[in-house]
């Protein structure tokens, strides 16, 4: 087994390498082994298909290059592809003219939204700004006691005026969350919401009653970038079910290939705008489109290899 | 998600006298490809069932899908040992260790367990040796006063190793039935995180067996699913799986390759966020829902 198209493509390359030109069947081999590895790094199937397909059409159509063999030159395709997919318009945060601004987190049970909403708060008092975070997953076992510790350790105001573990109403919080942000002068709420399922009717209504009650100017969707083949229906599922405007990538430090970004960005259009990395405040970063693009394929080698032909 | 019917007449394709229609191979290439099983296992597995059609005669998309669950449920090793180590023997406790990347449902499970556990008569002591996330022996706690069970705390950032053995005596001392020993989420990548799990388990067994190491998987984990059980297998010889959140549209899938590498079995499967959303592995229900 090949673990990365690199590989693969190695295997494949030593029967291509010199024949100059882009044969249909090149193109065939060639997209066969990068759709077992998109799929390998857990792209959703529906998006292998079409991204395979648009690929295998720029194949077709790509002049003749002296420079690069055939299949090199599939790569160079797929990675400009991979990059202009993930990349599209990428954008920085969206600020409220009249603060505060809101931004709402959602997503997956156990996905990471607690952690960056203290890794926001961290980076946005970087940028100069005096961000707050609102409690509302008054649901998840303690989860309140963790948003408390979180923005202590930020260094940042928590808004907490319900103890959680089941006593509450969220919607409520949040409203008096923001009225609370504007009357103090902080310039930016995150708001923390309890994880929940794609199918959960009910918490997906309460989270479209959050948004509703505080208008934000952003909702995150969190995603664990270990995520495989559900990443469609879950993303398909928030953004009926609550709407997004930015896509926040997690746990980014393990060795999964993240393939949930492609489908993410491809099926909803909307952009990935940040990247979780670590547990601690400041493992987090803007998302680099080039490299989740190398991630994804394990393509490192094959651009170094691109480079040198 | 795919319905019955849908997948049930593309297998019609399939009962041509040996004249195979491509397009119902691939619908059942995509069903098991979307239910993460990952493309080689796939492979194998469609594999199987062309086997199986061609040798068995099979006349209706009825039988053929009947064939295709019989594999999968073949696949799914249904006579493994599925029962969870978790009451005293040897005059002294059970010691049950959970171990996960982040976020898969840890906690929970360890508070589900003791709720299982409790309810049938027995005394169960909690350990929190997640001393690393925020609010995390809190949370533990809150499950082990819902279900009726103390919690071993330490303070935050203390050793946990120390905090699981001082759980474990505790245990020991008390005559419980069984200590159950939450740990912190770890990705499989950081040594020095994994390092520290190793020692965990090394430092209960100066005093006793670690009778079931779970490693806790997340149902919507795709490829990395099995390299997380890989490694976290070689540090602390984990000995079942429980697949949380198969109460979502996750099928689960990497579970097949999980199971067949590492010879462990699936044995619990969490099925939401409540105390009582726990229940044993069942192959045959499990393939149903990954067809469904
Ligand atoms: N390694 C790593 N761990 C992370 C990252 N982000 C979050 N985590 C960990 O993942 C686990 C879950 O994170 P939380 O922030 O509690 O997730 P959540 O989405 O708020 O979870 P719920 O509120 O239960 O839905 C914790 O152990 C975090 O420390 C990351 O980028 N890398
Ligand atoms: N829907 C659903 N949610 C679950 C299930 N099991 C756990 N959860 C939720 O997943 C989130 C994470 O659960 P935890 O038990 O805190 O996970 P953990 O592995 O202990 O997390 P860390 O200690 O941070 O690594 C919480 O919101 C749980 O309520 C399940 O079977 N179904
Ligand atoms: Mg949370
Ligand atoms: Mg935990």
């Amino acid at each position: 087994m090949f673990d990365t198209l690199s590989d693969r493509l190695t295997s494949v390359l030593s029967d291509l390498r010199g024949k100059g030109r882009l044969s249909e069947t090149d193109i065939d081999s060639t997209c066969r082994e990068i759709r077992i590895a998109l799929l390998e790094a857990d792209v959703a199937l529906p998006v292998v298909r079409a991204f395979v397909k648009q690929v295998k059409e720029r194949a077709r159509g790509a002049e003749v290059s002296e420079a690069l063999n055939p299949a090199q030159q599939v790569v160079k395709i797929v990675n400009e592809e991979l990059v202009a997919i993930l990349g599209g318009e990428t954008r920085r945060l969206r600020l409220a003219k009249t603060p505060p601004t809101v931004i709402m987190l959602a997503g997956l049970q156990g996905s990471g939204k607690t952690t960056l909403a203290g890794k926001l708060a961290h980076w946005l008092r970087g940028q100069g700004h005096t961000p707050m975070l609102a409690a509302c997953d008054l649901q998840r076992p303690n989860a309140v006691n963790q948003l408390q510790i979180v923005g202590e350790r930020a260094g940042v105001e928590v808004f907490a005026p319900e103890p959680g573990n089941g006593v509450g109403d969220p919607v409520d919080v949040a409203r008096r969350a923001v009225a609370d942000a504007r009357s103090r002068q902080y310039d930016v709420l995150v708001v923390d919401t309890a994880g929940r399922l794609g199918v959960d009717e009910e918490l997906m209504r309460q989270a479209a009653d959050i948004r509703d009650a505080v208008s934000p100017d952003e909702i995150l969707f969190v995603l664990d970038a270990m995520v495989g083949q559900d990443a469609v229906t879950t993303a398909e599922a928030f953004r009926d079910g609550v709407g997004f405007s930015g896509v926040v990538l997690t746990k980014l430090d393990g060795d999964a290939r993240g393939g949930a970004a492609l489908s993410v960005r491809e099926v909803t259009g909307q952009p990935i705008l940040f990247a979780s990395n670590g547990e601690k405040l400041d493992e987090f970063d803007v998302f680099h489109p080039d490299r989740m693009a190398s991630r994804i394929l394990g393509m490192g080698d094959v651009l170094t290899l691109i480079e040198q032909a | 998600g795919r319905s019955r019917s849908t997948l049930g007449q593309g297998l019609l394709g399939l009962l041509g006298a040996g004249d195979l229609d491509e397009d119902s191979w691939e619908e059942v290439e995509d069903t098991l490809l979307m239910a993460d099983l990952g493309s080689s296992t796939t492979q194998e597995i469609v594999a199987k069932l062309r086997e199986r059609i061609a040798s068995r005669g099979v006349r209706t998309p009825e039988q053929a899908r009947e064939l295709l669950r019989e594999v999968l449920v073949e696949s799914l090793g249904p006579d493994m040992e599925r029962s969870v180590r978790a009451l005293a023997h040897d005059g002294r406790p059970a010691v049950v260790l959970i171990a996960g990347v982040n976020g898969t449902g840890k906690t929970t499970t360890t508070g589900k367990l003791a709720r299982v556990l409790v309810a049938g008569g027995y005394v169960v002591l909690l350990g929190a040796a997640d001393t690393f996330r925020a609010a995390a022996a809190e949370q533990l706690a809150t499950w082990g006063e819902r279900a009726g069970a103390e919690t071993v705390r330490g303070k935050e950032g203390a050793d946990p190793a120390s905090v699981a053995f001082d759980a474990v005596r505790r245990g020991t001392e008390s005559g419980v039935d069984a200590v159950l020993l939450d740990t912190a989420g770890r990705l499989h990548t950081k040594t020095g995180l994994m390092d520290e799990l190793g020692k965990v388990k090394r430092v209960v067994e100066r005093q006793a067996d670690v009778d079931e190491v779970l490693l806790v998987l997340d149902a919507t984990t795709g490829q990395n699913g099995l390299t997380q059980a890989r490694v976290f297998r070689e540090v602390v010889d984990v000995t079942g799986v429980v697949l949380t959140k198969l109460d979502g549209t996750a099928k689960g899938g990497i579970v097949f390759q999980v199971q067949r590498e590492l010879g462990v079995p699936v044995k619990l499967v969490g099925l939401g966020e409540g105390p009582d959303d726990l229940a044993p592995f069942e192959p045959e229900a499990f393939v149903d829902a990954l067809l469904r």
